[in-house]
Parts: C-alpha cells; sequence; structure tokens
C-alpha cells in the first residue's frame, strides 16, 4: 500500500490504520455532539466529569475481558459470575457494618477471593467446550444470574438497610451504599478543573489495575497464556498445559470481574441486585471490542480506549438526544449500540485470516 | 489418427501409435499441457493420451504433478483462479474446453477420490444416487409440479445393486454408509461413479492405498470388468505392481513432465521405479564429510524401540531404529507411508506407544515439555499451524519455547518470573543476522513474512533451546526453489559447526540425498530399510513402494 506523507511529516494512512476507522468515525461523531451539545447550551464541565466516571467505574469490567480473550477463550461473556461474586462480596461488607473505605476494601478483597473460586470452577467448565466457549459463557451467565434471584431471596442476610423493610426476609432489588462506600474512590483526592471534577482515587485504582494487569502479560506465566490463546497446537508443542493457562486466564477475568462491579457499585452509589448483572457482560464485551479489539487478540490500550468511547458517546448522546427527540431514549441506545458493535466484532472476517 | 492432426503432438506419443492402426480412436488427449503457480512451473508440455476402453497408468512421486493434471482435466476452481493453464484437452477427438466439474461430468468424466466423499448417515443406495435420485409422480407431485415427486426407492435400489455386482460387492446396499469398513466405502465411491450412465472416463486416485490386498484384487478386477465395457481408465497410484498387472500403457511423470510413456510389457518394476525416483538435485555443494558416523566408533546418540504413532494418516505401526551422534538421518518415504508419524510421536505431539531412549536416558513419550528437556528439537511439517504464533511478533515466536521450557529470558523479581524483554531482543536481533531473517525488525509479525523467512523463524526458535537432537519435518515444504536450497545449507551448517545431529523428514527424496548421510525409508508404518544417499534410483523407488522385500543396511 502506497503511503504518502503529508507536509508536517505525519504519515496520515498509517495513524489511520492503526486507529481503525471505527474508532475515527466514533471519534468524530463524538465530537460533532459535543459541538451539538454545546450549542444547545448543554453543561458542557458536567459532561466532561460524567464521562471521567463513567469511564473509571467500568474500566475494569472491560479490563476483564482482556485474560479471557488472551487466553484464546473470548469475550467472557460469562463475567456476570465475576459480578454476582462481587455482589455477595459488597452486601457481605454491609452485612459486618463496615463503613468507608474499610468497607471497600474489605468488598475488593472478599471478591476477588470468591471470583477466583467461581472462576476456577467456570474455567473448568470452559475446558470442555472447546471452541464455543462464548455461546457457553451467555447462558452460564444467565442460568447462575437467575439463580442468585433465589440466593438473594434466602439468604440470611439482617442488616435492615438490605433486607425488605416490610417482611423481615430477602433483600431488596437496589440497596443503596449511601452511608457505606458510596463514592469513596472517586472523591478519594478529588478536584476540580474549569468546572470539571476529577475522580482522582478512582482513576488512580484503575490505573493500577492496568499496572498489575500490564505487569502480568509480561510475567512468564502471561506469556504462557497468551501462546495458549494464540495458537493451542503451538503452545502443546512448547511443552505448555493448554488447559491450564485457560484455566489461569478464565479465573483472572473472573476476579476482575468481581472487583469490577465493586468498583462501579461504589461509583454508582447502589448494589443492583436479581436480573441487573444479566445483560452487564454484553456492555464490557462491546466497549472492547470498539477499541479494536478481535475475539482473538486484546490489548489494555484496546480496552481503555474502547471504554472511553463507549461512555463518552452515552455520556453525551444520550442529553443530546432527548433535547432533540425529546424522548427517554438512553437504554435503547445503549443496547443498540453495544448489540451492533459486538455483532460487527464477529461478522469480520479476522479470525483464521489476514489481519487488516 | 489425432497424431497426424495435431501439429503438437507428443512424439512419445506417436511413437507408440505408429505400430499400431492409426484409426485407433484415443477418448483422452491431454496435448502439451502447461501450469504455472505464481512462477512456480509445476508442468510442463505433458502430452497424456488414453485409449477408449484401456487402462492407462499415470505413476509419479508426491509432488510430481499428478494431482495438478487432474484438477485441469477437472476444471477445477484452483486452477482457474491461479491464471488456468496452457495447452489442449481433446476429449472423444473434439477439443474441449472443462470450466468446472459439472463440464468435465456432462463431458462423462468421473472421479474416485482418495478421500471418501460420502455421507454417513445416509444408505448406500442414497450415497451412489445422491443429487441424481430417481423420481416418480405422486398424488401431490401431479397437481404442483415436479419438484414434488417422491424418490424411486425400488429402481434406484435396483441400478445400486447392478452397480455393486459389477464390483463384486455383496453387501445389502440398504445400509447406511456409517461404520462401513474402508475397503467398503470405497467400493461405493466407485460404485456411485459406474452408475453414472454416461461415464466414459473414470479416474481413480490411488484408491488402493486404503484397501487391503484381497480388496485392493477385487477392485483390479472391477477396474477390467469395466474397461472390457468400454470405459477408459486413468489409474494413479504408487503400487508398481498393480500398475503392471493392470494396465496396458504407463506414464511415468516426475517434476512435472512425462519422462516416459511406455506399454506395460516393456516395464518392469525396477524399470519404473528408476523413473519414477530419478535424480534431480546435486548435492549441496557444502560437502558431506561424515565425522566418525561411519565405522565402529559411531555413538548412538538416540534409539527408538518399537515405536507406534497414531497420527491421522501418517501412522506408525512399531519402527525401531537408531540415530548416530553428530549425524543427518534422513527419513523418506511415499505420502501416508508413516514417515511424518515418527519425529511428531517422540516430540509428544500425537499419542504414540514404544521406548525412546536418549543416551542410555528413557525419554518421556506423549509429554512434549519431556522431549524438549531432554535436547530434542522440532520443526513440525505444519509450521503455520503448529511451528509458528502467525500473529504474534518474530521475538515472541523465537523466545516463547525456552522461556517456558528452560526459563531462559526470565528474571525473577519479588518472586514473580518477569520477563526480560530486553534480552529477548537482543538475542532476536543476533539470530535474525544468523541464520538471515529478512524482516523489517524483531517486533515484525510473523504472518507478514515468506514461508521461507517463516521457516527459519522456526529454526531460529529451535536453536534457542540448543538441542542435541534436532528433528526438521519438510523443511522446505511451501518455500519457493531459491529459499530451498538455504534452508538445507542451513541445516547442514547446523550440523558441521554445531555438531547438532539432526533427522530430517522430507517428502523429497532428492533433497534427503542432496543432505543425509543416512536415509531410512518408512513403508506402511514400518522401517522397510536403510539406505546410502548414493544408493541407485532403482533401490530408492524399490523400496519407497514396498516392492522389496530384502533389507540392507548401510555401514
Amino acid at each position: 500500500m502506497e503511503q504518502r506523507r503529508t507536509q508536517t511529516g505525519l504519515n496520515i494512512p498509517a495513524l489511520v490504520q492503526s486507529a481503525g476507522y471505527p474508532r475515527l468515525i466514533i471519534t468524530a461523531f463524538l465530537l460533532a455532539l459535543m459541538v451539538y451539545a454545546a450549542v444547545l447550551d448543554l453543561p458542557i464541565g458536567q459532561l466532561v466529569s460524567s464521562i471521567l466516571v463513567r469511564f473509571g467505574m467500568n474500566g475494569i469490567l472491560v479490563l476483564a475481558m482482556i485474560p479471557s480473550i488472551q487466553s484464546g477463550t473470548g469475550p467472557n461473556f460469562g463475567i456476570s459470575l465475576g459480578i454476582v461474586c462481587g455482589l455477595v462480596a459488597a452486601t457481605l461488607s454491609i452485612e459486618l457494618d463496615l463503613v468507608g473505605l474499610a468497607a471497600f476494601f474489605f468488598a475488593v478483597a472478599v471478591s476477588a477471593i470468591l471470583g477466583s473460586l467461581v472462576g476456577y470452577v467456570y474455567g473448568l467448565l470452559l475446558n470442555r467446550v472447546k471452541g464455543q466457549e462464548m455461546t457457553v459463557g451467555t447462558y452460564t451467565g444467565f442460568s447462575v444470574v437467575s439463580l442468585m434471584c433465589v440466593f438473594w431471596l434466602m439468604a440470611p442476610y439482617k442488616s435492615p438497610e438490605m433486607i425488605w423493610p416490610y417482611g423481615g426476609e430477602g433483600l431488596r432489588v437496589t440497596i443503596t451504599l449511601q452511608n457505606r462506600f458510596d463514592k469513596v474512590l472517586n472523591e478519594l483526592l478529588a478536584f476540580d478543573v474549569v468546572g470539571v471534577r476529577i475522580p482522582t482515587g478512582l482513576l488512580i485504582f484503575l490505573a493500577i489495575c492496568c499496572a498489575l494487569m500490564w505487569v502480568f502479560l509480561r510475567t512468564k506465566t502471561g506469556m504462557a497464556m497468551l501462546a495458549v490463546g494464540s495458537n493451542p497446537r503451538f503452545a502443546a508443542s512448547s511443552g505448555i498445559n493448554v488447559d491450564k493457562f485457560r484455566l489461569v486466564g478464565t479465573v483472572l477475568s473472573t476476579v476482575l470481574g468481581a472487583v469490577g462491579i465493586v468498583v462501579y457499585a461504589q461509583s454508582y452509589g447502589f448494589l443492583q441486585l436479581y436480573t441487573a448483572p444479566l445483560y452487564m457482560p454484553f456492555f464490557a464485551v462491546a466497549s472492547i471490542l470498539i477499541g479494536g479489539a478481535s475475539i482473538k487478540h486484546a490489548t489494555i490500550m484496546q480496552a481503555l480506549v474502547g471504554t472511553f468511547l463507549f461512555q463518552a458517546l452515552l455520556v453525551v448522546a444520550l442529553p443530546v438526544a432527548n433535547e432533540a427527540i425529546a424522548n427517554n431514549l438512553s437504554e435503547v441506545i445503549r443496547i443498540i449500540l453495544s448489540n451492533g458493535m459486538i455483532l460487527y466484532a464477529l461478522t469480520r472476517k479476522e479470525a483464521g485470516g489476514d489481519l487488516g | 489418427m489425432r497424431c497426424g492432426v495435431a501439429p503438437l503432438g507428443n512424439p512419445v506419443v506417436c511413437q507408440q501409435t505408429g505400430g499400431q492402426q492409426l484409426d485407433e480412436q484415443y477418448l483422452l488427449e491431454i496435448k502439451n499441457v502447461s501450469k504455472e503457480f505464481f512462477g512456480n512451473r509445476v508442468l510442463k508440455d505433458v502430452n497424456l493420451a488414453v485409449a477408449a476402453g484401456k487402462i492407462h497408468s499415470l505413476v509419479g512421486e508426491n509432488g510430481a504433478g499428478k494431482s495438478t493434471l487432474m484438477n485441469i482435466l477437472f476444471g477445477m476452481p484452483v486452477i482457474h483462479n491461479t491464471g488456468g493453464f496452457s495447452g489442449e484437452i481433446w476429449f472423444g477427438g473434439k477439443r474441449v474446453d472443462i470450466r468446472s466439474p459439472q463440464d468435465a461430468m456432462n463431458l462423462g468424466i468421473g472421479m474416485v477420490h482418495q478421500e471418501f466423499m460420502l455421507i454417513p448417515g445416509f444408505t448406500i443406495t442414497e450415497n451412489i444416487k445422491l443429487n441424481r435420485e430417481q423420481t416418480k409422480h405422486n398424488l401431490v407431485s401431479r397437481m404442483f409440479g415436479a419438484k414434488m415427486k417422491s424418490l424411486d426407492f425400488k429402481s434406484m435400489r435396483a441400478d445400486s445393486r447392478a452397480a455393486l455386482d459389477v464390483l463384486g460387492l455383496t453387501i445389502d446396499e440398504m445400509l447406511p454408509v456409517a461404520g462401513l469398513p474402508v475397503g467398503y466405502m470405497q467400493m461405493v465411491e466407485i460404485a456411485r461413479e459406474i452408475d453414472k450412465r454416461n461415464v466414459r472416463l473414470l479416474v481413480f486416485d490411488e484408491p488402493t492405498a486404503v484397501l487391503t490386498e484381497v480388496e485392493a484384487q477385487t477392485l483390479i478386477n472391477a477396474m477390467r470388468m469395466l474397461a472390457e465395457k468400454g470405459v477408459s481408465i486413468l489409474f494413479i497410484t504408487h503400487r508398481l505392481e498393480e500398475v503392471l498387472e493392470v494396465s496396458e500403457e504407463i506414464t511415468v511423470l516426475r517434476d512435472g513432465e512425462v519422462v516416459a510413456s511406455l506399454r506395460a510389457a516393456d516395464a518392469t518394476v525396477e524399470r519404473l521405479a528408476e523413473l519414477m525416483v530419478g535424480r534431480k538435485v546435486e548435492k549441496v555443494s557444502l560437502g558431506r564429510e561424515t565425522q566418525g558416523i561411519t565405522g565402529s566408533g559411531r555413538q548412538v546418540v538416540l534409539a527408538l524401540e518399537n515405536l507406534h504413532v497414531r497420527m491421522p494418516g501418517e501412522a506408525v505401526r512399531g519402527i525401531s531404529m537408531e540415530v548416530y551422534k553428530g549425524e543427518i538421518l534422513g527419513i523418506g518415504g511415499l505420502a501416508g507411508q508413516g514417515k511424518l508419524g515418527i519425529a511428531n510421536g517422540v516430540m509428544g505431539l500425537y499419542p504414540a506407544e514404544g521406548r525412546v531412549v536418549k543416551e542410555g536416558k528413557v525419554v518421556q513419550i506423549n509429554n512434549a515439555a519431556s522431549a524438549l528437556a531432554n535436547g530434542l528439537g522440532f520443526l513440525s511439517e505444519d509450521r503455520r499451524g503448529v511451528g509458528l504464533l502467525l500473529d504474534q511478533s518474530i521475538e515472541f515466536n523465537i523466545a516463547v519455547t525456552a522461556v517456558q521450557c528452560q526459563d531462559k529470558f526470565v528474571k525473577a523479581f519479588c518472586g514473580v518470573k518477569l520477563i526480560d524483554t530486553k534480552a529477548i531482543t537482543e538475542h532476536a536481533r543476533r539470530m535474525i543476522r544468523e541464520v538471515d531473517i529478512r524482516c523489517t525488525g524483531p517486533q515484525q509479525l510473523v504472518r507478514r513474512l515468506s514461508g521461507g523467512n517463516q521457516q527459519k523463524v522456526c529454526i531460529a526458535r529451535a536453536l534457542t533451546l540448543q538441542p542435541d537432537i534436532l528433528f526438521v519435518s519438510e523443511p522446505t515444504r511451501g518455500i519457493d526453489v531459491g529459499a530451498k536450497r538455504i534452508v538445507l545449507e542451513l541445516l547442514v551448517r547446523l550440523n558441521r559447526e554445531l555438531g547438532m545431529t539432526i533427522v530430517v523428514t522430507s517428502s523429497e527424496l532428492a533433497e534427503l540425498r542432496a543432505i543425509c548421510d543416512r536415509i531410512a525409508i518408512v513403508y506402511r508404518g514400518r522401517l522397510e530399510g536403510i539406505l546410502s544417499p548414493d544408493a541407485s534410483d532403482r533401490e530408492f523407488g524399490l523400496m519407497m513402494t514396498g516392492e522389496k522385500p530384502g533389507r540392507r543396511e548401510v555401514s
């Protein structure tokens, strides 16, 4: 392919290629929406704050896709397993009457432990259904979320903040975290810049997770996992135990999902139980795919870019759409965008063929 | 007659017809057919003529161009998608232009495939009549048209029965194909072709490869019977005795050229074997200096004892042999005879039984990690499927096995085994220089490299492990001619300069003879014998086709 250099020395075609057309189009669309939002006199500062918060709270859930994709099990459609682990951990912290950062970190620690146990079992399942991980994962997620509805009803929690006010049995659909760990990360070291509130703690936490992931991918284990995901037959011929490293990827992904939902909840301010986790995997999968990942290859950068674009689009598009069409389309747009993106990624001819 | 009409007739064929009446009609004539794949000439001026009602055999090594010739005859898309071919095909006295398999079928050319094209869940009758079903009218079809006609099982059964009877097969025609022995499946394939009413020429593509002796004999009888009924047969096979037994004329193909076209009466197994193998390449100029390999001073570095490997299509059925320290041992044989299974079994890629002993120590089989830990390295014949991570960088490919098996390029940091990326890049740069990989740098994706350079990446990966014994399978498959030589020279250099023992498995006998000290020939999963590279073409040909029971060891 001929690559022309512009006068400034920038290699524009190469830049376009490395970013990919979908991301350029989305970015252009986003900028156009921003301009339109300004024209409509919407509060830009608030919009930007909102984008940063949503980016930070969703980032870890999207990051959870990396180990599963890298280990060859594809995007983790069964991340809802991790999510319910995180929810159990969070409810436990409330039950134990913890507050503030202590409550948050307790929830994170417990969710990681639960996540690794559940992830291990889930990984064993995935090793038996090679090639169909995405379908099996989706339905495993659906089943487990439904099963957990029973758990939420039957669990012997006593905290009056969580159980139904009238009956005294079973947990509420939505539990407020107001007196627990609502926004403990968001407000940690937070500051204002030109009308934009920076959720410093949240972003730092995400950065630490990314750094840990970055290091992990550069360990011997991470390398083996990457080899297993790229070509299981190659890995086997190099003496690598394929099933073991697929298991590692699934455990890691589930743990990140569990931790991710705790971070999500502290920012959102509520725990959403029962059927709320049902469709969360799709938004996470869509995010990383928007970032340019395929079902066989994903990087941390793609996860971050994807999360940012996806969330920013939602934050900006909704008020603009509401203003323009005067109707609440938020959920509809979210679903169209995420499912459309998944469809696009799954139908790309990349699997097996030549890249680009 | 054709010979006189066609200005470019093949002189060899003309000589043959010269003695006969000129009015003998050829059913199929292939004239001056040449074919190139991306500048790589695979067929050069091939001429072939099959007389009506005669059996004509086509013999040649793997890669001699037989399949390409058949693909041309059947108008396969692979031919037309790669620029077509030059030359002419005449069928039944007319020049024909076969653009698709359907055209070939309409002309009355049938093919019995090497791989079965049968639907397991269907009965024999249904398979024979697939897409040519006989139908009869029923009430619905009279009202709604021919699409609604029902199957006429009675007449379909009768036809199938007749076809099976021709082949001497007593099996019930309503049995499902699934579960039939392979020999029967092959017969069902043939029955399907026989059942086609207009069939005038049948191509048998190595039909006896999967058959037992008795089944093969039945098949040969069936071929004779068909020929008597006026069907011409083009018989492709490696079994030279069958060729002599059944055919009237024989064409030998080698490297895409017709090297001989002779009558069966004039041929012997030895002569055919010699013609088939030929000597194609001169020795790699590095000179074979055997380093104490011959004589009594040689040392056994690896011993295989009664090795069985369950590799589909390349099964090994009990091989015992020894590899000497510092030699280049070749393993040759025709495709499907099991030569590829040996290395794959030793390296733990396919389930194996038996014992592998390296320098007195038993190597655990069915365990890739153990083979690698014992200093065995492997370049797979399936480079893109097993040998490489196509979507990873060159340096990742080179280093990954060493990192995993030997903890190379690993530095421990607080108990975490981190990868030393700097050391990997440095090592990759050195390797790129040493084995001369043409690339933009260590970070380039392996997918973007040419076949030859991909093979060099595989070699670099194996070298990084510093193996004592390197197994190399089909080192030049899918590599262009110039790069082939470079790869072979590299192997010789490793042997000479590093003293590495190398076991090369290759379908190309010529390249084995160019670089090896000894060549083991595998036939039907067993060791047929070990020859010196200087042994005659005849000896190689006979051993590869299993025609020579006596074994000869080189000392």
